[in-house]
């Protein structure tokens, strides 16, 4: 019995017995579902061993999106607390674990898996390749993310959630002022997922430098793989650090050493400037992507070539450098000299003049443009005012010496989330319903989609706008309530309001995916957007091999060009297609890191010598593996094509 | 017999154990702390940087610029993390 107390929450409350409860009967439900529908092999073959880039793609927007509702009803949960005065809705433990969860999982669960996914699903595509260079580590690396989720969602039914907040700051998130284990979830899962993050970057690239089709030069290519390629270089340069960072914070934990300790010659601030050197270029991992997005939806929703591209390309890069100069602007207050201040506010707002250049040439791209207004282009029109005001406030946050005013009040949070929020989730959310057609053959519903946007716009107006009066006024963030007096009630209360709004929105989104997976006409053609890039040049749904010939191109917009200035795409004849082989072993394999994870938490280190082991053989069956992989042959090829669209070329 | 023999490779060879000897004198040789680090930082460096450009052929493939690009990228990025973390925590503190 002494055991098994080790696995209970140290603060236990009817909601956490409930959700115990909940989630052992989804679990059985989805087990035998299963089972009497007879879908384990189907599961097997199609879903858990494949290698095909689209597929990872949509299991990781299948994943980004559980993790959002996870996430979303974590901040529905703050914001009904502090909706009032001196609420007991949660206590003060409940509400630290809460917004720790919260901040985790959106970032790295949900927003980084939302970029992924559409990386994976649109970037072969956009440059014209069969898969990324190394599918079977594509698969891998989604594993490894989903495994790390997993063992982080555990932590609140087994043992206890993190409770130190998202950056989980040192010595806070220590042994001695955080006894539970929910830092080591919070460390060990990260690392999981972080592994898998690395590998992606390391995969895109090669994938951008090496697999573009004939003709493709770096600058004929789709502004979507441009920022994907500067973000897997910044993912390949930054989350090393954090690698590092958890490493040292997990040993610290673990094994007792003193790196961020406050005796013994530790240096408990060092984990907060290592979590930056990360975290700032991580702003930019996630925002990249989105401002890729923005760059195709409004140039194919405004009938016009994309206004300044080089100059596009060109600030995404500059943007990819400052991001590593800047980090210290998120502890002005920790007690560096004005000097280093100084020099770090001057690097912070030097980002805001690449970025403008970026906002302008948007609007220059729609001036003059056929502007159609679709639900991508809607989130991406409604992106610009909020982003911006996201943005300057985050010029006002840059200032040093004001920033001693506005740090660590709601002002901050309201300054993030709406910068997060438009340049990330409205991108996502435009970039889902962009591409939803290539990914499952029908359209989202227009209508459906544009009552959830003014859900999600005026809610995310409603939620955050009122916090930059109350984080002015002096409400601390992270503050679980509040006395009366202090005048934040009414703030509060509206921001509460926000949020339902914004939970009416993504609701609304789920509705639109039953309504048209249900209803939505398949008769969509390959090219329902009439857009401009290669991905549209393929059949709908896309084919296991992309492309029955590898396309070959001469300019920037190739499919729009050979649509209507006569270019010719496919010039070569349909030959044997060579593809990868499916594979279990990067699911296998994440399996046991989610084991070693587990063991590693509770410190059973039988478990974690088992785990490391089955890795170990893994990654040494693996290196002595052949596998040529496989054909698909000239005649399945077109045969597949003649069902799809009638021309065999 | 110009072409045949590998010049590049062979003194490329020689200068990478060269630079080992030298590393390994800052054990057998009394020196200060200071001087030692200098040493064993100039000879790593450099040594990595041989092994990139002479037995890795960093400069011989049709993507060199890129390759190239990316290593100033990362040591540019490398140098900024250490010496920033450096003057935000100790010397500016």
């Amino acid at each position: 019995m002494e055991f098994f107390k080790q696995f209970a929450v140290p603060n236990p409350t009817p909601t956490i017995y409930l959700s115990m409860v909940a989630i052992g009967l989804t679990l059985i439900a989805v087990l035998a579902g299963i089972t009497y529908f007879k879908k384990w092999g189907y599961l097997w073959r199609e879903w858990l061993t494949t290698v095909d880039h689209k597929r990872i793609g949509i299991m990781y927007l299948i994943s980004a999106l559980l993790m959002l509702f996870r996430g979303g009803v974590d901040a529905l949960m703050m914001r009904a607390q502090t909706s009032r005065p001196g609420n007991e809705l949660l206590s003060a433990a409940e509400y630290n674990e809460i917004f720790t969860t919260h901040g985790v999982v959106m970032i790295f669960f949900m927003a980084m898996a939302f970029i992924t996914a559409l990386m994976n699903f649109a970037v072969p595509l956009q440059i014209g390749a069969r898969d990324v260079a190394y599918p079977r580590l594509n698969a891998l690396s989604f594993w490894l993310y989903f495994m790390g989720a997993m063992l982080f969602n555990i932590s609140f039914v087994i043992g206890g959630s993190p409770s130190s907040g998202w950056t989980s700051y040192f010595p806070l998130a220590g042994n001695q002022l955080s006894e539970h284990v929910g830092t080591n979830y919070y460390m060990i899962a990260l690392q999981i997922a972080g592994l898998g993050t690395l590998i992606t970057g390391i995969n895109f690239i090669v994938t951008i430098f090496k697999m573009r089709a004939k003709g493709m030069t770096l600058m004929k290519m789709p502004l979507f793989t441009w920022s994907a390629l500067i973000t897997n270089l910044l993912i390949v340069f930054a989350f090393p650090v954090l690698t590092v960072a958890l490493a040292m914070g997990t040993m610290d934990r673990l094994f007792g050493t003193h790196f961020f300790t406050i005796d013994n010659g530790g240096m408990a601030m060092l984990w907060a400037n290592f979590f930056w050197v990360w975290g700032h270029p991580e702003v930019y991992i996630l925002v990249l992507p989105a401002f890729g997005i923005y760059s195709e939806v409004i140039s194919t929703f405004s009938k016009r070539n994309l206004y300044g591209y080089t100059s596009m390309v060109v600030a995404i890069v500059v943007i990819s450098t400052l991001a590593f100069l800047v980090w210290v602007h998120h502890f002005f207050t920790m007690g560096q000299g004005a000097f280093v201040n100084s020099i770090f506010s001057i690097t912070t707002m030097a980002i805001a003049i690449p970025t403008g250049i970026k906002i302008f040439n948007w609007l220059f791209t729609m001036w003059k443009g056929k502007i159609q207004f679709t639900v991508p282009m809607l989130y991406s029109i409604g992106f610009i005012p909020i982003f911006t005001i996201g943005g300057v406030t985050g010029v006002m946050l840059g200032i040093a010496s004001a920033d001693y005013q506005y740090h660590n009040t709601m002002f901050l949070v309201a300054h993030f989330h709406l910068v997060i929020i438009p340049g990330v989730v409205f991108a996502m959310i435009a970039g889902m319903t962009y591409w939803w057609p290539k990914m499952f053959g029908f359209m989202l519903n227009e209508r459906i989609g544009r009552w959830a946007f003014w859900n999600i716009a005026i809610g995310t107006c409603l939620a955050f706008f009122p916090m930059f009066i109350a984080g002015l006024d002096g409400q601390a963030r992270r503050m679980y309530t509040y006395s009366e007096v202090a005048g934040f009630g009414v703030w509060n209360l509206l921001s509460f309001f926000g949020g339902l709004g914004l939970a009416m929105g993504f609701i609304l989104i789920v509705y639109n995916v039953y309504y048209s997976a249900r209803y939505a006409s398949r008769d969509i053609g390959d090219d329902p957007w009439d857009a401009r890039t290669l991905e549209w040049a393929t059949r709908t749904p896309v084919p296991e091999y992309n492309f029955a010939v590898e396309p070959e191109v001469n300019t920037r917009e190739p499919f729009w060009d050979s649509k209507y200035e006569g270019e010719k795409l496919f010039k070569e004849k349909i030959t044997d297609i060579h593809m990868p082989n499916n594979s279990g072993q990067p699911f296998i394999m994440s399996s046991f890191f989610f084991v070693l994870g587990f063991g590693l938490v509770f410190s059973l280190w039988l478990l974690v010598y088992i785990a490391a082991a089955g890795i170990a053989v893994l990654l040494f069956y693996r290196s002595f593996e052949k596998d040529d992989g496989r054909h698909i042959h000239e005649e399945d090829v077109r045969e597949t094509e003649r069902e799809m669209g009638g021309d065999t070329r | 017999m110009r072409e045949l023999f590998p010049a590049k490779q062979v003194v490329g060879f020689i200068a990478s154990l060269v630079l080992t000897v030298i590393a390994l004198l800052v054990y057998f040789i009394d020196m200060s702390f200071q001087l030692g680090m200098i040493i064993l930082l100039l000879t790593a460096f450099t040594q990595a940087g041989l092994q990139l450009v002479v037995f890795m052929h960093a400069g011989e493939s049709p993507d060199s610029d890129s390759i190239y690009v990316n290593t100033y990228y990362g040591i540019f990025i490398a140098l900024a993390i250490v010496f920033g973390s450096l003057l935000a925590m100790v010397w500016g503190y």
